[in-house]
């Protein structure tokens, strides 16, 4: 059995409101990756659809979307682990294509936010956490992370402003990147103005990721069909994933994801390859503090060294190891389920020199990192040139 | 006259615990009892000896549903907090609360800090109590104070 490759990608602009139906949605990115992969909906063997269904008012979305898309009457099923469902989907097409059970796959990942109200939204939000045991103290997501940031910065000295340094790089890309969804740029009095109370305290607003609505779609296939059906593949190298317990009380570390040391281990030691030999990363940036605790976690610093990496500007285009070039999910919004789809296309444009304003010089390898809850999901995805 | 129909008794005591409870039915629901008496207890596992908080009815390790009580006691230390000044539907009232997490050695337990404690007190690290309460709308919780 051979390689795995990724043929094609492509992902809708990240938008507020998107007016449109989910099915409508999810076409964007499938058009997207169609016409990148050259191919039609016929030369797709199965579909895996994403995304987080507390968003979703159709039950069981896999059918209506592959339904619009034309994939049936071939097999589509329905994936989640919350934020980071299409990094999964992505790791299971592999595993359906490696073991020879089809060639081609198609990942479509969405997730429209604005399917339900404000209010709904709020709603669900208390439920975010282990119902039974956090959610009835009224917690949310920002504090959660909030909470590792707090933890970082008693144990390593980071502060407020290297937090914000995170922030002002992704809007530095994010204005260059046409499907982002916030296109401006961000500056220090904004984001230490007196007039915006803290989210979660030591967390302000410009330190959290905006909801969006958006899809992506990756197009995975084996080694014959990627190399007669495209002329630049980019190679799944490396797969890692873990997960970690819902509840906090469950957990030992505080000042990095345990899911993300290990997935990246996994996927390190798969592609066989080390932290230094990344030349491009996406990784997932909901908040600031996952984007410090990332570059530590994966090793592109040592722990409690990531204020160092991005005070040196080492994590922008131009560094030691480029991390969200694309603006991240703090410039281009965070639409759950189409997230890691998202990425990967990132990385693979990337890898394919064709990243625009945005790419980086003769990448050769890279490597994305996409989280579900608070690190209750991780996976690693590393993919190559050759 | 006809016999009323006799209603099947639920156990749905897990309803009354915190601001907003999600959960009405649980093998654990003994927990808010012992809250009712003032106590927050976890559980611990009579065959292979783990403890757990929050409380278990059943221990995956040995695949056995023998539990007994502890009492949480002592101090813990505070791992981390954050205070919120946005919260989720039903919990508005509460605002501003900050929400951490205190290390017993042997286990840890998530909750909230105590009103009455202003937040130049805290400090990561510092020794804190968890201590079972009644909530202004009736329901029951615990909250960490001052040790
Ligand atoms: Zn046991």
């Amino acid at each position: 059995m051979g390689k795995v490759g990724i043929i094609g990608v492509g992902q809708s602009a990240f938008v507020r409101g998107y007016p449109g139906s989910i099915r409508e949605l999810a076409y964007e990115g499938f058009k997207g990756a169609m016409e990148d992969a050259k191919i039609s909906n016929k030369d797709i063997d199965a579909s895996i659809i994403c995304s987080a269904p507390e968003y979703d008012k159709q039950r069981s979305p896999a059918g209506v979307i592959a339904e619009y898309l034309g994939l049936t009457p071939q097999p589509t099923f329905y994936l989640e682990s919350l934020c980071s469902s299409s990094s999964m989907g992505v790791r299971t097409a592999y595993s359906l294509v490696k073991s020879g059970l089809h060639d081609v796959v198609c990942v479509l990942g969405f997730q429209k936010m604005s399917e339900i109200t404000s209010a709904e939204s709020q709603e669900r939000m208390g439920r975010g956490a282990d119902i039974q045991w956090e959610s009835p103290f009224g917690t949310m997501m920002p504090a959660y992370y909030a909470m590792y940031a707090r933890a970082h910065m008693e144990e390593y000295g980071t502060t407020e402003e290297d937090l914000a340094l995170i922030r002002i790089k992704a809007a530095t890309y994010g204005q260059m990147n046409e499907k982002a969804v916030y296109r401006k740029p961000v500056t220090m009095e904004q984001i230490f103005d007196p007039e915006r109370p803290p989210v979660a305290t030591p967390l302000k607003v410009f330190d959290c990721c905006a909801n969006a609505d958006g899809s992506s779609c990756i197009i995975v296939a084996n080694e014959e069909k990627a190399n007669a059906l495209c002329d630049k593949p980019v190679w799944i190298l490396g797969l890692g994933a873990a997960s970690d317990t819902v509840n906090t009380a469950g957990r030992d570390l505080f000042t990095g994801l345990s899911v993300a040391i290990e997935a990246g281990k996994q996927a390190y030691e798969m592609a066989g390859v080390r932290p230094e030999d990344i030349d491009v990363a996406e990784v997932h940036d909901c908040f600031t503090i996952a984007e410090m605790m990332a570059y530590e976690n994966l090793g592109f610093a040592e722990p409690g060294e990531g204020k160092e990496l991005i005070k040196a500007k080492e994590t922008y285009k131009e560094g030691k190891t480029p991390v969200n070039v694309d603006g991240g999910l703090l410039s281009k919004g965070h639409p759950i389920g189409a997230t890691g789809g998202s990425q990967i296309r990132t990385i693979v444009l990337q890898l394919r020199d064709e990243a625009g304003p945005m790419q980086v010089k003769d990448p050769e390898i890279g490597l994305v990192h996409n989280i579900g809850g608070v690190g209750l999901y991780g996976n690693v995805t590393i993919l190559g040139r050759s | 006259m006809a016999k009323k129909k006799k209603k099947r008794e639920v156990d749905d005591r897990f309803k009354k615990f915190g601001t907003v409870s999600f959960t009405s039915i649980s093998k654990v629901n003994d927990f808010i009892s012992h809250l009712e008496q003032g106590k927050v207890m976890g559980t611990k596992c009579k065959k292979c000896g783990t403890v757990h908080f929050p409380p278990v009815a059943d221990c995956a390790e040995c695949l056995s549903s023998d539990i007994e009580w502890f009492e949480v006691t002592g101090t813990g230390k505070l791992v981390s907090f954050s205070k919120l000044t946005y919260a989720p539907v039903g919990f508005e009232e509460d605002l501003p609360y900050s929400i951490a997490l205190l290390d017993y050695g042997d286990h840890k337990v998530f909750g909230r800090i105590a009103k009455d404690i202003p937040d130049d007190e805290l400090a990561i690290g510092m020794p804190m109590k968890t201590e079972a309460i009644t909530l202004p709308n009736g329901q029951l919780s615990y909250a960490f104070t001052r040790a």
